[in-house]
């Protein structure tokens, strides 16, 4: 087996670990599909499925930034209040400018640029507490959390920010509108998806991710910039934040304190399910995409089919990550 | 607190060892040891690093079985299975690396395991009391109520001592108690192992430093390679006999022929201070030189190559090939060209459940593409590594916490050389690696140089250094203590430098 020519093919080389680790959730969702069809037979339908998949694309394109912040040995409990914030800011900052821009493309883009940039600034400065100032990524984010989720109630006064209505109906077909049927959402978190598995496995970013999340020395003594590499996880999350809230906001066209509500804890378990490890050192980010599909899949099917009431889905989404991580650990230990 | 121990009649061997072997996987380590520990007596173990003193000692503290040989308690053979075990039977090892709680109080630590309670409560008034009093038995007078985290390191061992006092030791094994204490602290020390002695203690003692070795030891027992060189009484024992014992073995043809030198220098350092650690270590290293720098563990070698690498803080200035390397950088001296091999393989240089792939290219990554990583090329680069360096894979999709301990150095040499430096530090190139591998690695460091690259050379074990370098810097608590080229390069002279029998005996507050 040690011959050169056996895997000098492009194949990455093979892991040991094929089994129920790799494979486990690939299984799970498509159990999950044959449940889903087996119950509804509106299941596999076309508006069920541009559904499922466009609401799950908010988390999805969040739990793709996640996913490298993890492997990269960290965690942000701030996204989802930072997308409720993000979402304050891009409405009210589209407002004002209504009488300067007009209705129009010229103020959706500048809508989305405030976002844009509002997510990229959130995420430095949790980057630079983390890698600069050094204070423990739980913390930062956590407080980080706080602060947004209360600045967003703030600015929306305890109530609702929402879009002037012209704008909203200029914005709408950004979430409900796309081409040959698929609908933008979909696109842009496919297209995220893939440049993410894409930057994971065939980068130095991705690569070094994964060294520094499994053991930060060795990454220090191998030349890699492990400050400026763990700032970059944070950023490319509160950019990836951003665009997940250029997505969200046409939806409703409003935001408020409840805006985002546990987007973080689904972003994680999305990315847990999928296989990276908590702890850091390895990360997979097709595994966080089958990860987000198998959350929305049981939301969507606990409300098509009336077995188990839809009030129950919090605690079976609960079981799954924790029966994942176990299967994980299994996965581990064989090793 | 009163003592177990002193109703044992002196000379009584409290704890022995007969014929102690020992070996992990196929290397031996131990070759049929005898070491007796009797009460009332401190008894010396010296050695050279990787001679087999921290085997030897776990085994007699429990934390490591013999493969050969008996462990006799009190006359009657014994095995312990853990070392919760020996720590009832009154045997107590104190690491280097202390086994406290940091976020704990000192009470709290002396009583961890065996809390005094009062009913189902705990008895921290009469916790507070006998921490209080083995503290002072030991003339450390620190609150108990201190947190061992706010606590200076020596406090931290003076803790250690009050707890394993606690524990009515009658054993004491003592894993070099002053590596991380200064003359003062080590005298106080040195008097308490005094008075535990007189307590009819047991007690092992391991130092570097042989001035205390002969001021402290009753007996002294020496290890070469795992062999029992020769066991005395520390009466008339020179620190000059003991050094020549420790170090007394012939140099085969282990060693490659030394290229000479070239004139062009590579790497100059300037008054570099690592705070703390190294103060204004100047030197400079030439084309094709092998350098090699000895001294004690603790000299301050690692962290002054660690310094002029940009992997910890320092002052003064590097300049490789003339050019002045911007500090704090690794990436920096590796793009100059100058490259460090960490000597801590499994915690600094592997990633150890990551495949061979991923290690070997992680310091050059930037040479297998800006964007996209070349996998094909990256296959090739490993395949060519494992020609080169003759790495033994069963399977290169393996692991690298899978291969063996010189298997894993060679990686790790391949990885470094992927970089392809014009300077190598090399720290500890054979550490804990078979002789054959060590052979091999010695010729590629020669060839290396002969090539025209520029090798640094930091090892603790004096015979690699001498048949290696070309000119050796010895290094003495934090400083620079001596230079030696040619024939002036011998174990003695290294020793004397390091331990600063003849240089000055200044040292840098820690």
């Amino acid at each position: 087996m040690s011959n050169a020519t056996d895997i000098a093919a492009e194949a990455p080389a093979p892991r040991r670990r094929f089994s129920l680790h790799v494979l486990g959730p690939v299984l799970a969702l498509i159990a999950l599909i044959a449940l889903g069809a087996s119950l509804n037979s509106n299941f596999l339908g076309y508006g069920n499925v541009t559904n499922v998949l466009a609401r799950s694309s908010f988390i999805g394109i969040i739990a793709v930034g996640m996913t490298f912040v993890i492997t990269a040995g960290g965690i942000d409990l701030s996204v989802g209040s930072m997308a409720a914030f993000v979402a304050g800011v891009m409405i009210m900052s589209m407002n004002a400018l209504v009488p300067v821009l007009g209705i129009g493309v010229a103020l959706v883009l500048a809508g989305m640029g405030v976002a844009l940039i509002a997510g990229l600034a959130a995420g430095l400065l949790n980057g630079v507490l983390i890698a600069k100032v050094r204070i423990e990524a739980f913390i930062v984010t956590l407080g980080a959390m706080g602060i947004y989720r209360s600045l967003v109630t703030w600015l929306a006064d305890g109530g609702t920010l929402s879009l002037n209505f012209e704008a909203r109906g200029f914005y709408r077909p950004v979430y409900y509108d796309g081409i040959l049927g698929v609908t933008w959402p979909i696109i842009v978190f496919a297209l995220v998806a893939i440049l993410g598995e894409l930057a994971m496995r065939h980068t130095p970013f991705g690569r070094h991710c994964a060294a520094l999340g499994a053991n930060e020395q060795v990454a220090r003594y191998s030349a890699v910039k492990v400050d400026r590499l763990r700032m970059a996880t944070y950023v490319v999350l509160g950019l990836l934040v951003g665009l997940a809230t250029i997505m969200y906001v046409p939806r409703l066209g409003s935001a408020s304190g409840s805006t985002g509500v546990l987007w973080e804890l689904e972003a994680i378990a999305a990315v847990i399910i999928g296989g990276t490890v908590l702890k850091g050192g390895y990360g997979r980010v097709w595994g966080t995409v089958v990860g987000v599909l198998i959350l929305s899949l049981i939301d969507n099917i606990l409300n098509l089919a009336s077995i188990v009431s839809p009030y129950l889905n919090g605690a079976i989404q609960g079981v799954i990550v924790i029966l994942a991580v176990v299967l994980q650990r299994e996965g581990k230990s064989t090793d | 607190m009163g003592d177990a121990v002193s109703d044992m009649p002196q000379g009584t061997s409290v704890l022995e060892g007969r014929g102690i072997i020992r070996r992990f996987g196929p290397i031996q380590v131990l070759h049929g040891v005898d070491f007796a520990l009797n009460a009332g007596e401190v008894h010396a173990l010296i050695g050279e690093n990787g001679a087999g003193k921290s085997t030897m000692m776990k085994i007699l503290g429990g934390y490591l079985s013999p493969s050969e040989g008996e462990l006799l308690l009190d006359g009657a053979p014994v095995r312990f299975t853990d070392q919760r075990q020996a720590e009832d039977a009154g045997i107590l090892m104190i690491h280097q690396e202390f086994n406290l709680a940091l976020q704990l109080s000192v009470e709290e630590n002396i009583f961890l395991g065996r809390e005094l309670r009062r009913g189902p409560f705990l008895d921290k008034a009469a916790m507070r009391d006998a921490a209080r009093d083995l503290l002072a038995r030991l003339d450390c007078h620190v609150d108990p109520r201190t947190r061992i985290r706010d606590l200076s390191v020596p406090n931290r061992q003076m803790v250690e001592i009050a707890r394993a006092l606690g524990r009515r030791a009658r054993v004491l094994i003592m894993d070099e108690p002053t590596a991380v204490l200064t003359n003062r602290e080590t005298d106080t020390l040195l008097t308490q192992i005094d008075r535990l002695r007189e307590n009819g203690t047991a007690i092992l003692y391991t130092s570097h430093k042989l001035d205390e070795i002969r001021r402290i030891a009753d007996r002294v027992t020496v290890l070469r390679d795992g062999t029992q060189v020769l066991s005395r009484e520390a009466e008339g024992f020179t620190e000059d006999q003991m050094a020549e014992a420790m170090v007394g073995r012939e140099l085969s043809d282990l060693f490659p022929a030394k290229a000479v030198p070239h004139d062009e220098v590579v790497l100059e350092v300037d008054g570099l201070t690592v705070p703390g650690r190294v103060r204004d270590a100047s030197f400079t290293l030439r084309r094709g030189e092998v350098l090699g720098f000895a001294g004690l563990v603790g000299a301050g070698r690692t962290e002054l190559m660690e310094g002029i690498v940009g992997l910890r803080p320092s002052t003064g200035r590097v300049r490789v090939m003339g050019k002045v390397l911007k500090p704090g950088s690794v990436l920096a001296a590796r793009e100059a060209g100058l490259v460090y091999l960490t000597e801590d393989r499994k915690e600094k240089g592997l990633l150890l459940g990551k495949n061979l792939t991923q290690n070997l290219t992680l310091l050059a990554l930037d040479r297998f593409g800006h964007i996209r990583i070349d996998k094909p090329a990256e296959d090739r680069a490993l395949s060519e590594a494992i020609t080169d360096f003759d790495i033994r894979v069963k399977d290169r999709a393996m692991l690298a916490g899978s291969l063996s301990g010189g298997n894993q150095q060679k990686l790790l040499l391949a990885k470094t050389m992927l970089a392809e430096p014009e300077i190598v530090i090399i720290d500890e190139p054979t550490r804990g690696i078979d002789i054959g591998t060590k052979q091999q690695i010695y010729e590629f460091i020669a060839a290396l140089a002969a090539a025209g690259k520029s090798v640094i050379v930091v090892s603790s074990e004096l015979p690699e250094v001498i048949g290696l370098a070309s000119r050796v810097i010895v290094m003495g608590r934090g400083h620079i203590a001596g230079e030696l080229t040619g024939t002036d390069i011998t174990e003695d002279a290294i020793l004397r430098r390091a331990m600063g029998v003849t240089d000055d005996r200044e040292e840098i507050s820690a």
